[in-house]
């Protein structure tokens, strides 16, 4: 400014407001610049793309050929003091179900040893006077589980009780109507956008919020951190760079190894785990796309307001790692959960990304879910992007 | 020999010190644990209640009253919405208004009095098909409670086959029981292995780690030095998860403390011990926290932690047998909950040992040979 020093006392406040509009002003040059040196680190250093892109691949493959909620060969022991034909025939449900993969300890005390070294997870027993017991009307099977993993225990009850069942369906066909009533009420189930009953259709969808996750709030909560950690953002004040810039520059690389990440776990699910995409995949790919940026902000805010990288890092798995694995509605239904647990799990963005993903995969474009999702997701990525310029002032502590 | 043990005492005095003299540091090694626990022990349950259905039902009969009585008065269920025609239904669970819808067929009454029983469809949302499964289960369980009272008030003959259910440990089968002891390991290892995994990275970085590999200590006092701390860190963490366990949450403890102990210890020494062997290996924190973070993502998904290590395939179940966290968590459980003693536990406890015994000389070998 070459204005006489007498104007600069009376130009004060207009000059401050034009220096302010300069300084959040993005330059493109300078803005390319710095998203070059951005993604020249984060190529650089090996430990950053085993995070991106080599994780995911580990997680893909962990998710559809590891992780199963689908109970099959659940090894079980049957004890039977009455070899008869009846008690033959009452047991062959359990010998030919692909659940159950059956021993035969010769006593009560072995079965009972084999379940305290957990061996086995059930043991089906049968009295020596069974059939006896069964002409007269009043036989009893007994089914032991071992009740530590309850919801394994649950299901494996439901098993025992369905391979019974089929037996007296079995009698009941073959004319011995009076030995077996028909029972009043029975059910019929349907599982719907998952006819096969496979955990895998969930998995996948859940895998890759876990993925954008990581990418996302992992790797950028470091970020931020590190710069002042080793004084560098420091020297980043004393040049032209603004704000704006600095939060840019530092979003696009990671935000492009985000993409990376999803495209391989979409790839993986249409391919390799023949998961249905019943939904839009443009969708799918807009709604990631938002909620990649919520990750990374999140990230960076984490990284700015901590300036430490062990603490950045571990609340990054505090907040957004671990609640999506947990509070997400991915593994673990929140209609059950305390109302103070499922508020909080209504304030995580993974919420709805989950609920998004599974409904686009599976259930097809329901909109109004969809356009919920991606509105809670907006405001989401808004207030952490103000939170984190907030955060990021060129100014030492 | 006691000068060894004096040099060792003054590295982990100087350890604990480095970890602990921030506020922040000790906050986050406190907070996040106690949170985690009530967050997780609440959240982390297969069980369900309040379950939101809709119910389309044709038939307004007595017994069709008397069936949605019983559904009612389960506790598990809450009806959102009726429904009128069966156009609906496909709107009610899409837009997840309800997890399932109960279907009522128009002659519900009638099909029962004739003797050849009625059906009842229950379509449930299976987008998480675990879900699913464990809520028609529940409608299962309905079911079988409806058909017992009707046989027994209309006179019918009583089946000749009787289940008799019974779950040794647990016997209401809560899945939280399952879920908390198993948080004693593994939310103390994510800390602790983190926690390690910057010990000597850290220094590393800021360079005075030369410095300490040219004071008197021999790289093997240095390892124990930078070990105990985090074992004692590690430990104090999984004594605090036991005591909410066991007293927030009421979940009886069955076993032996010295027992459990004995176990966390060696557990806590082998992760460490990876923490330590991955904090040589990097050459900066930053490294050092996303390597532990790539190791740490497959040892929490294949630990049995959220789901069971049984269904895995066989090649996937070899893999786990490296993880020290699944033992750990087989561990836990055994002790809490079943109240195991080290002879059974022994096949827990000694691959902790073999994982400690090639993690910590690792490490030794990694301070004065980094291979990058």
């Amino acid at each position: 400014m070459n204005a006489p020093s007498d104007t600069i006392v009376r130009s004060e406040l207009p000059a401050q407001a034009d220096a302010a509009a300069a300084r959040s002003a993005v330059s493109w040059r300078r803005l390319r610049a710095l998203v070059t040196k951005e993604t020249r680190q984060l190529l650089r250093d090996k430990s950053n793309l085993m995070v991106g892109l080599f994780l995911p691949v580990v997680l893909i493959l962990i998710f559809g050929y590891g992780l199963s909620f689908d109970i099959r060969n659940a090894p079980i022991a049957i004890v039977t003091d009455d070899t008869s034909p009846t008690a033959l025939d009452v047991l062959a449900g359990f010998y030919l179900s692909p659940y159950f993969s059956v021993t035969q300890p010769t006593s009560m005390h072995e079965a009972q040893q084999l379940m305290l070294n957990r061996k086995v997870d059930a043991i089906v027993h049968l009295q020596s006077d069974f059939s006896r017991q069964l002409a007269a009307g009043n036989a009893t099977i007994q089914v032991l589980v071992n009740g530590v993993d309850a919801n394994r225990a649950r299901v494996l009850q439901a098993f025992a009780q369905g391979a019974i069942s089929q037996w007296a369906i079995k009698r009941a066909a073959a004319g011995e109507v009076s030995a077996m009533p028909v029972p009043a009420v029975s059910l019929q189930t349907r599982l719907w956008y998952n006819e096969a009953n496979n955990s895998t259709y969930f998995l996948v969808p859940g895998l890759i919020v876990l993925v954008m996750t990581l990418n996302g709030a992992l790797l950028t909560s470091l970020v931020m951190a590190r710069e002042w950690e080793r004084g560098t953002l420091e020297s980043l004040f004393v040049t032209p760079v603004n704000s704006n810039e600095i939060i840019i520059s530092k979003l696009v690389p990671y935000f492009g190894v985000g993409l990376a990440g999803l495209a391989m776990c979409l790839l993986a699910g249409k391919f390799l785990f023949a998961v249905p995409i019943r939904g839009s995949l443009l969708l799918i790919v807009a709604i990631s796309m938002l909620y990649l940026l919520v990750s990374l902000s999140l990230g960076l805010l984490i990284s700015a307001a901590t300036k430490n990288q062990f603490l950045a890092s571990q609340l990054a798995l505090i907040t957004s790692f671990l609640p999506a694995l947990m509070l997400s509605g991915f593994i673990f239904d929140l209609h059950s959960v305390p109302a103070v647990i499922r508020g909080i799990s209504r304030v995580l963005p993974a919420t709805y990304y989950v609920e998004a993903l599974q409904t686009l995969f599976l259930a097809g474009n329901e909109w109004g879910l969809i356009v919920k999702d991606g509105a809670v997701l907006v405001v989401h990525a808004v207030l952490l992007l103000v939170l984190t310029r907030l955060n990021t002032r060129k100014e030492l502590a | 020999m006691s000068a060894t043990l004096h040099r060792i005492l003054i590295l982990i005095r100087k350890e604990l010190i480095a970890v602990l003299k921030d506020p922040r540091s000790r906050l986050i090694l406190l907070v996040p644990v106690v949170l985690q626990s009530l967050l997780f022990g609440y959240a982390a349950t297969f069980d369900l209640n309040e379950v939101p259905y809709a119910l389309l039902e044709s038939d307004h009969s007595g017994a069709a009253k008397d069936f949605m009585a019983q559904v009612d008065g389960s506790g598990v269920f809450k009806r959102v919405v009726e429904l009128r025609n069966a156009k609906q239904i496909g709107d009610v669970i899409g837009r997840k208004q309800a997890l399932l819808v109960i279907h009522l067929p128009p002659d519900f009454e009638r099909q029962i009095q004739s003797g050849r029983g009625a059906v009842i469809q229950v379509i449930t949302d299976g987008r998480n098909s675990n879900t699913g499964n464990i809520a028609a289960g529940y409608v299962g369980a309905v079911v079988e409670r409806f058909n017992a009272t009707w046989s027994e008030q209309h006179g019918q003959v009583r089946p000749p086959l009787r289940i008799e259910n019974r779950a040794w440990y647990n016997t209401n089968l809560e899945t939280r029981w399952n879920m908390i002891p198993s948080l004693i390991a593994a939310l103390s290892m994510l800390q602790v292995l983190m926690l390690t995994a910057l010990s000597v990275a850290r220094e590393r970085e800021q360079g005075t780690f030369d410095q300490l590999l040219v004071t008197p200590l021999r790289p093997t006092e240095i390892m124990v030095g930078k070990a105990i701390p985090s074992i004692l860190i590690g430990i104090a963490q999984s004594t605090i998860i036991l005591t909410l366990a066991r007293f927030w949450f009421g979940i009886p403890f069955q076993g032996s403390l010295v027992t459990l102990y004995l176990g966390l210890v060696l557990f806590t020494t082998a992760s460490v011990g990876i923490g330590l062997a991955l904090s040589a290996f990097s050459a900066t924190m930053q490294q050092a926290m996303l390597y532990t973070f790539v190791l740490l993502m497959p040892m929490m998904l294949l630990s049995g932690l959220t789901s069971a290590i049984s269904n895995m395939p066989q090649t996937m179940q070899y893999l786990t047998l490296a993880n020290p966290l699944r033992y750990a968590i087989e561990m836990t459980q055994r002790v809490y909950l079943e109240g195991a003693g080290i002879a059974v536990l022994y096949n827990d406890m000694w691959p902790l040992v073999v994982i400690a015994a090639i993690t910590l000389p690792t490490a030794v070998w990694l301070f004065r040979h980094r291979l990058v």
